[in-house]
């Protein structure tokens, strides 16, 4: 039987899947689970969960692509960069204050 | 107290046994138990270097010079934990689960000692063997009803306190554990 488990590294912090045990029953998956994901003060806690008990889902449908629900909805990586560019620019500019940009040059 | 007297036996007991249990690294019956079974058997060779050190400072002395450079009729470890049982699972899980109960009582009692730094240590010592406990009795608990198990348990309950004569096995396992101590007489490592 297999159990997947689930460490804690801080107190606080959202249990994160570290991987799977197989024992015979809840006992032996506890003990075995302590071993191999507690014992070097990696974990302030686990989750033991039998494999059967998780439930798995792949099907995410959408038939009528309301893309606005997605985060890909939302051109945020050309977005960023121009906003970026923009931050750039300025942050020259006052380094160059203008009466130094049009002086002439000698 | 005598450091020496009250500890090298059950220091012997811990290296032996850990050493019988750590035959299993590899080839236990199934991949989980070979790690924490082999996990306990190191569990309990640490518990006996840590017992070592406390005899050693005493003798001004080391902790290696006490597990692996005496002659092997000066060990004090019992037959028990001396016997060879790879492959027999029944047998090695019989033994672990005697043990384990032995072994409380003997560290609970020092724990109690007046020397405070040997009841430091078999408070720690006992705080690590809990989990051994848990492991031993989650066995029992499984193996209980099985013939095999229970035939195991009956012939080696009469030989946890037997301390005398070494075994012939006894005689075979220190030859290979001190081979590479004594293969260079005095080297440091």
């Amino acid at each position: 039987m297999v159990w997947e488990v689930f460490r804690q590294e801080r107190k606080g912090q959202a249990f994160a899947h570290a991987g799977s045990v197989e024992a015979p029953d809840a006992e032996f998956a506890d003990w075995y689970a302590r071993e191999e994901f507690g014992r070097r003060g990696e974990s302030v806690a686990l989750w033991i969960v039998p494999r059967e008990a998780v439930h798995e889902i792949h099907e995410f449908v959408d038939e009528l692509e309301r893309n606005y629900h997605r985060v890909d909805g939302y051109p945020l990586k050309e977005k960023l960069k121009e906003a970026r560019e923009r931050a750039l620019s300025a942050k020259s500019a006052a380094h160059f204050p203008r009466e130094e940009l049009e002086a002439p040059t000698q | 107290m005598n450091r020496f007297d009250v500890l090298i036996p059950i220091a012997d007991d811990e290296l032996i046994l850990g050493w019988r249990n750590s035959e299993w690294t590899g080839i236990a019956p199934f991949l989980e138990e070979d790690v924490a079974f082999s996990s306990i058997a190191q569990n309990e060779i640490g518990h006996a270097r840590a017992l070592y050190q406390l005899v050693a400072e005493e003798l001004g002395t080391t902790a290696d010079d006490l597990a692996f450079d005496r002659k092997p009729e000066e060990y004090r470890c019992s037959a028990f934990v001396e016997l060879r049982f790879v492959p027999d699972w029944a047998k090695t899980i019989a033994r672990h689960y005697l043990y384990e109960q032995a072994d409380e009582r003997r560290i609970r009692a020092l724990m109690e000692s007046d020397d405070t730094e040997v009841a430091g240590l078999a408070a720690k010592i006992d705080r690590e063997e809990a989990y051994h406990r848990m492991h031993a009795q989650m066995w029992f608990d499984r193996l209980q009803d099985e013939p095999r198990f229970v035939e195991a348990v009956d012939e080696l309950r009469p030989l946890v306190d037997e301390r005398g004569e070494h075994t012939p096995e006894f005689t075979e396992l220190w030859d290979e554990m001190t081979s590479v101590r004594r293969s260079i007489a005095g080297a440091t490592w």
